[in-house]
């Protein structure tokens, strides 16, 4: 379908060209941008004028159940996602190529977002056997992961590693070690105390990020570390890159707004993992996006039924919905920290994209049409009823945010397109 | 932000639910000691039952077993005329579908008033709160490790009816901390009644994170801590904890954070000992000291009844 998006503010974080130009796509990439090819005639017209043109959002932590998929790619566009790397602890997991084929198959006949799937990295998680990962990356899969799974065996860690080294496949990690995490549900300090809520220390996560930091060095493999969550581990990661470890790193967009003192009085939509922690660990959170230690802002994307929050805290499930909320809660986190829309949009796009190795998240000619139109000067609430995953967990409900998406292309084929 | 509304005061700042002593005004807690003050004679007297809540129904709602703390608000409410039935709610049938929220509400459709909330899980009595028709009131009974206030606040009476003023004491916590509700509630009972030094006493494995900003002094010597103190509270070990890596066994602690004779004798020579049971003696107390006279272990449980129908009467708006 050809569509010309006209008069908006065009951002490419890749190329740093940001300028008003009317943008065209047709047969699912984007043929010119400024003057319109040669006998353009427009099937649709989209009049972007006071808005951004942007690549569409490439988030790379996305939880899927299977059941869930229609809504949460409704979810995905809704928000801007055009791109979503989903994690392998589906149910069942994804540590088979059949159903890896599955996934991919039923997402792409949505037509609306390109789904990455990560591969289970040991069969059915267990950490103790790995997965077939050439024939999962066969079938799709981008890297392999353990999703919340710990490899307790450090020995099992290293051949993961290498053997994923041999093939250049990514490993994606969540450090966290399991026994100092033990049945922990919130951060180890005052507030855990107060409440008295079984406390994560913060060195359950310095401790398994060194370890992974180390093996990524010993065997040279790709190794992209989920959600940090501390100030040490900001740390980590930034003298690993200096000294040449092969590491990227992604932060969770709740993380870089909430503390968790925010936990009130056991408000379990702020049970997260890994749990919210300090001002001052925020405040490192927020200087490692900015200096680009963190390559990417994810959603950590979780939907919950209710009644699996509607429980006491320790025992609700953690996680938030976030695939709605993901670019909002980016432009309010570029404004109080003072970073330019390109750079903020950049850690939501083609940094994100780059960390993932993917082909996404840059407007050029010729590049896949992938793109999110928004309002950036509108503000909506948040509210239950307003979003569209079948998750309603989310700890900004009742927030009021900047940012609407008014229209989601995704391979130059309208995924949402906001009512008029 | 969103607020965080205090959900124990209503609009007119007057207790509506008991979930925490923290937060509590020292006004609403004075009004509770006061109050029980009355109840004491009451129950000395030859009938004990005053016709406060007479038709009022209160629900015992256990989902952790406690046969002393339910038994002590089943006679609250009884000598208050109050109707009130007891429900050990099982967690197994609670995990074989019906929710805390389920039990609820089909509790509050037989008309409840008021419950009465024990659960292992920190924070539940909130989550009863917030689901709560407007005119039902939510007492914790015990939520995990982080609250009991009504054990916190019988502790405060018991220490007020024997050293008068608060300001001028010095208090020890001894023992495990870390998975104790009794201290955290007596913590701030204590230093919202002005007691100016409250110190926490135990290993490093039994003391949570960050304690010192509860507004206490943390000592892990026993026989530090209990230099010139008027008040030591022991705390309950449980036996469990012997198992994992907390402590090497029961009479190693003992031997360290046992409260015998000439540990108490380093403490003010009219110090009370308070322990809110059940006790394991020979772990964290001496026989000696439990049943000694600066003990005032038994006088805790009769008192445990008058705050009891003191926070029932005032959340029911019987007192004025």
């Amino acid at each position: 379908m050809k569509i010309a998006i006209r008069k908006g503010r065009v951002i490419d974080p890749a190329s740093k060209f940001d300028a008003v130009a009317d943008v065209f796509v047709a047969a699912g990439k984007i043929v010119a941008i400024g003057e319109p090819p040669s006998d353009w005639a427009s099937k649709k017209e989209i009049n972007a004028d006071g808005c951004i043109v942007a690549p569409g959002l490439v988030d790379l932590a996305v939880h899927v159940k299977r059941g869930t998929l229609t809504t949460e790619i409704a979810a995905a566009s809704a928000g801007g996602v055009t791109s979503m790397v989903c994690s392998p602890d589906t149910d069942p997991v994804l540590d088979e190529p059949g159903l890896v084929d599955m996934l991919r198959l039923r997402a792409q006949s949505f037509h609306s977002t390109h789904l990455y799937p990560l591969g289970a990295l040991t069969k059915a998680l267990a950490g103790v056997q790995l997965a077939e990962l050439s024939k999962l990356a066969l079938a799709g899969c981008i890297g392999f992961a353990q999703a919340d799974r710990p490899i307790v065996d450090t020995q099992v860690l290293l051949r993961a590693m290498q053997y994923a080294a041999t093939f250049d496949f990514s490993v994606w990690l969540q450090p966290e070690d399991v026994h100092l995490a033990n049945n922990g549900v919130a951060h180890e300090g005052e507030v855990a105390s107060r409440l008295g809520l079984a406390g994560i220390p913060s060195s359950a996560e310095i401790i398994a990020l060194s370890t992974h930091l180390e093996l990524a060095r010993v065997t040279g493999v790709r190794l992209h570390v989920c959600r940090v969550s501390t100030a040490e581990g900001v740390g980590l990661i930034r003298a690993a890159k200096l000294g040449g470890v092969k590491v990227t790193a992604d932060v969770a967009i709740n993380h870089l707004h909430l503390i968790d003192l925010d936990i009130g009085h056991f408000d379990s939509n702020y049970r997260l993992s890994p749990p919210l922690r300090t001002s001052r660990d925020r405040d490192a959170l927020r200087a490692g996006v900015i200096d680009g230690t963190i390559d990417a802002i994810v959603s950590d994307h979780t939907p919950r039924p209710e009644d699996a929050k509607q429980l006491p805290f320790g025992e609700a499930a953690p996680g938030a919905t976030g695939l709605e909320t993901l670019l909002s809660l980016t432009l309010r986190f570029a404004e109080s920290a003072k970073l330019s829309l390109t750079e903020a949009l950049g850690r939501i796009t083609h940094h994100a994209a780059n960390a993932a190795g993917l082909r996404a998240g840059h407007i050029a000619v010729d590049a896949v049409a992938d793109l999110c139109v928004f309002d950036p000067g509108a503000y909506r609430l948040i509210t239950k009823a307003g979003l569209k995953s079948a998750g309603k967990n989310s700890p900004f409900l009742g927030y009021e945010l900047p940012g609407v998406v008014r229209a989601t292309i995704t391979a130059g084929h309208i995924a949402f397109e906001a009512a008029a | 932000m969103l607020s965080k509304k205090n959900l124990q005061l209503n609009d007119n700042g007057d207790l509506h639910h008991l979930l925490a002593i923290e937060g509590l005004p020292k006004r609403i807690i004075e009004r509770i000691l006061d109050t029980a003050e009355s109840f004491v004679g009451i129950n000395e007297r030859e009938v004990k039952v005053v016709p406060l809540l007479r038709g009022k129904s209160i629900f015992n709602i256990f989902f952790e077993n406690s046969t002393r703390t339910r038994t002590t608000f089943e006679i609250a409410a009884k000598r208050l005329s109050a109707d009130v039935v007891s429900l050990d709610v099982q967690r197994s049938s609670t995990n074989k579908g019906e929710t805390i929220l389920d039990t609820i509400a089909n509790l509050t459709a037989m008309h409840a008033d008021m419950f009465v909330v024990r659960h292992s899980e920190s924070g539940a009595p909130y989550l009863i709160a917030q689901h709560a028709a407007p005119h039902v009131h939510v007492v914790n009974a015990g939520d995990g490790r982080h609250e009991h206030p009504t054990q916190g606040l019988l502790d405060v009476f018991t220490i007020r009816r024997y050293k008068k003023d608060f300001t001028r004491l010095t208090v020890a916590i001894v023992g495990d901390v870390l998975h104790s509700r009794v201290a955290r509630s007596q913590i701030h009972a204590l230093t919202t009644l002005g007691v100016p030094e409250v110190r926490v006493i135990g290993p490093r494995t039994l003391l949570p994170a960050d304690i010192e900003r509860l507004g206490v002094r943390v000592f892990t010597s026993l026989e530090e801590g209990l230099k010139g103190v008027d008040v030591v509270t022991m705390l309950r070990l449980q036996n469990e904890r012997m198992t994992g890596a907390l402590l090497p066994s029961a009479s190693e602690y003992f031997s360290r954070y046992g409260l015998t004779p000439q540990k108490l004798a380093l403490a003010k020579p009219d110090a009370i000992v308070l322990h809110p049971g059940p006790m394991n003696r020979g772990v964290e107390i001496d026989s000696a000291v439990a049943d000694g006279s600066q003990s005032v272990i038994l006088p805790q449980v009769t008192y445990g009844i008058a705050i009891r129908m003191a926070v029932m009467a005032i959340l029911a708006g019987a007192t004025r």
